[in-house]
């Protein structure tokens, strides 16, 4: 008998494999000290040898398989086990405070994520911690005799199912083999979903107990695009889906051609797909996919990290990179967006019962200036180089974005008579991610530029759920009519004062959504750089004017299944 | 002993990937290396004590090598820097 697990859809595509189960071994130390000094050395001599093969054959794996950048993540840890200082405090601290071989270990491990800890590293994602994270954990599993789970010496296709699954597995991945991932935690806006759809891999997170449920071997349809997972289907399934995987592959394949062209509907409105962007790789990417421009550039990469605020300067060279990269296509720059789930060192933030209704965002940048202006000087000096645009995040009333507006104005005049160059028409405007910024849409259009509609909040806020507790999850529905109808006024709003609206959250990449957008004449969709083609060849294939009784249709419906009815009905396109 | 100082200007400043390459580079040779940032010494054959000084953008580092082999030493080490982009 086939089982049906639910999940959220993570990452499109259809695969279908036996299971790989990662199970996170258990690492505990019980025995801390003892007496023979000399087994202990030659227990972490051994330990060292054998974690040192082990990484040479990841390595020699990773560099030919992935690349590169996959194989540097493990010739860091060859690196940190042949560091001549590490083994000596090791040694030392068995000798001097008669420590086990794995307690000595511990121990060392933990002085220096305390002292990393202690300074700057903007090296957010491989950074040294990890590194260090990883060798130790690999010396432990030896010492402790407890195998690791090892994605890289996976050698058959397999979807792996794991409670989660961290960038360093990921990094270790062959492409040939992984076909597909499963994860117990995780919501659809996660680290991980965002790596999976970078990988475009079939992925499906968010199934409770997966790892329980699921067992090694046992074979799995991942619907990827649906966010369900069938364990041991029948022949019939297994063929239904091999035709839905084939489709999608053909898809797949068209669109490399819509690469270099603009996005124009079947009736010939043009709208703007633009890319989401955290990093300057992913800059690399968004180009590489054929984005029209950055419709969010997240600033927080540049604060990550670190123990202080990065300097004006500082920020205006990042800056200046991403601006002149996209040549003169419009990059939307959104100023510091903290507090609710994103945390940073440098900036204190008080605990808080309900930190998305917390100090966060736009909310703090008011209250400390000193954040907020020299990133604004930066940004307004990095203006030049290219086609800036700035919005401030989390704005809940009139009178906010008229303080943040009046701070930009105020700094754009002190750099002009410092004798800096500001472009002239600069765009300012605000996400959208509030309710009642949506029914006062009418009004904040006279003072916006634009609007971008933070669609994973707005939906969060307007449904009343937390999207990362897997309890509720099921009610952060993106099409239900609520939401639908909030859109569109706001959309409407943004038209009568001559404004423009895009759209940065998952919403804005998913099938079922991008028809109803596009016909209530959403401007720009932006989304993560592997979804931009795949929506420029739905917004192609469809017409806005014979949308419009979808739209009228959907606003009315009663329920967010009425509304997915009504899509996959009007839109035959979607064949998945 | 053989003795330079230099600039970091890589946005990154030394991180694992370029500390991993440094210390590689620094590895090849006899003689002792040493990397000096803000008061501080430590050994450039010692991922953990590169990792740990902590070096960013801007930062004004001193290497020094000291051996037979300093001066190839050093002029390695600072073609390897250029290389991985650290300095200009």
């Amino acid at each position: 008998m086939s089982l049906l697990l639910n999940g959220l859809a993570a990452s499109s595509g259809i695969t279908i494999a036996p299971a790989h189960l990662l199970v996170e071994s258990d690492l505990s130390i019980t025995k801390q000290h003892t007496a023979d000094k000399n087994h202990e050395v030659a227990r972490l001599h051994d330990s060292f040898t054998l974690s040192k093969t082990e990484l040479q054959q990841l390595y020699q794996h990773a560099h030919e398989k992935l690349g590169q950048r996959a194989a540097a993540i493990i010739d860091t840890q060859i690196a940190i086990l042949d560091d001549p200082t590490l083994q000596t405090k090791i040694i030392d601290r068995i000798n001097n405070h008669h420590d086990t071989a794995e307690w000595a270990v511990k121990k060392v491990e933990d002085y220096y994520l305390n002292v990393f800890e202690r300074m700057n590293d903007n090296d957010y994602l491989h950074s040294r911690a990890t590194a260090l994270r990883d060798v130790t954990k690999r010396i432990l599993s030896h010492l402790l005799n407890v195998p690791l789970p090892d994605p890289a010496l996976l050698n058959q296709r397999a979807v792996f199912v794991a409670k989660n699954i961290t960038p360093t597995d990921t990094a270790q991945f062959d492409r040939r083999y992984v076909a597909g991932i499963v994860t117990a935690n995780g919501g659809r806006t996660s680290h991980f979903t965002i790596m999976s759809k970078t990988l475009s891999l079939p992925a499906v997170v968010g199934v409770r107990d997966a790892t329980k449920i699921i067992h090694d071997g046992d074979m799995l349809i991942v619907d990827g695009i649906h966010g369900k997972v069938i364990v041991n289907p029948s022949n019939e399934e297994i063929e239904h889906y091999q035709l839905l995987a084939g489709e999608f592959a053909q898809e797949q394949q068209k669109w490399g051609a819509l690469k270099d062209k603009q996005t124009v509907s079947a009736d010939g409105r043009r709208f703007e797909v633009a890319a989401n962007v955290g990093t300057f790789a992913d800059i690399i990417d968004a180009q590489e996919e054929g984005a029209e421009g950055i419709g969010l550039l997240r600033t927080e990469f540049l604060y990550m990290n670190r123990d202080e605020l990065p300097s004006e300067e500082q920020q205006f060279l990042a800056y200046k990179r991403f601006v002149s990269a996209m040549n003169q296509q419009r990059v939307v720059a959104r100023t510091l967006d903290i507090g609710g789930d994103k945390q940073l060192g440098m900036v204190k933030l008080a605990h808080e019962d309900n930190p998305y209704l917390g100090f966060r965002a736009i909310r703090i940048g008011l209250a400390r200036p000193e954040i907020l202006r020299p990133q604004l000087r930066a940004l307004l000096r990095s203006s030049v180089y290219g086609r800036l645009a700035i919005m401030f995040p989390m704005i809940a009333t009139i009178e906010e974005f008229q303080q943040a507006r009046a701070i930009l104005d105020e700094e754009k005049e002190r750099l002009v008579r410092a004798g800096y160059q500001v472009a002239k028409n600069i765009e300012v405007g605000m996400m959208l991610e509030i309710p009642a910024v949506a029914v006062m849409a009418e009004h904040f259009a006279k003072y916006v530029d634009f609007f971008s509609i933070g669609s994973n909040d707005l939906v969060q806020y307007l449904l009343a759920v937390d999207r990362g507790n897997q309890q509720v999850a099921y009610l952060y529905q993106e099409l239900h009519p609520a939401v639908l109808r909030m859109v569109k006024q706001v959309i409407e709003a943004a038209h009568a004062e001559g404004k423009w609206v895009g759209m940065c959250g998952e919403m804005a990449s998913n099938p079922l959504a991008v028809p109803l957008l596009m016909a209530m004449g959403l401007d720009e969709f932006s989304m993560s750089s592997s979804q931009i083609l795949r929506v420029r060849s739905l917004i192609h294939q469809l017409s806005t004017r014979k949308l419009q009784p979808l739209v009228h249709r959907a606003i009315n419906a009663e329920t967010t299944a009425e509304v997915q009815k009504l899509v996959r009905e009007y839109v035959p396109e979607l064949k998945i | 002993m053989e003795k330079r100082e230099f600039t970091i200007t890589s946005e990154t400043g030394i991180h694992a990937r370029p500390a991993t390459i440094l210390v590689q580079a620094a590895s090849k040779f006899a003689s002792d290396v040493t990397l000096s940032y803000e008061g501080k010494s430590v050994n450039l054959k010692s991922i953990m004590g590169v990792m740990s000084l902590g070096v960013g953008q801007n930062a004004k580092v001193t290497i020094s090598a000291n051996g037979d082999d300093e001066k190839e030493a050093l002029d390695t080490v600072a073609e390897t820097m250029k290389k991985e982009g650290l300095t200009d």
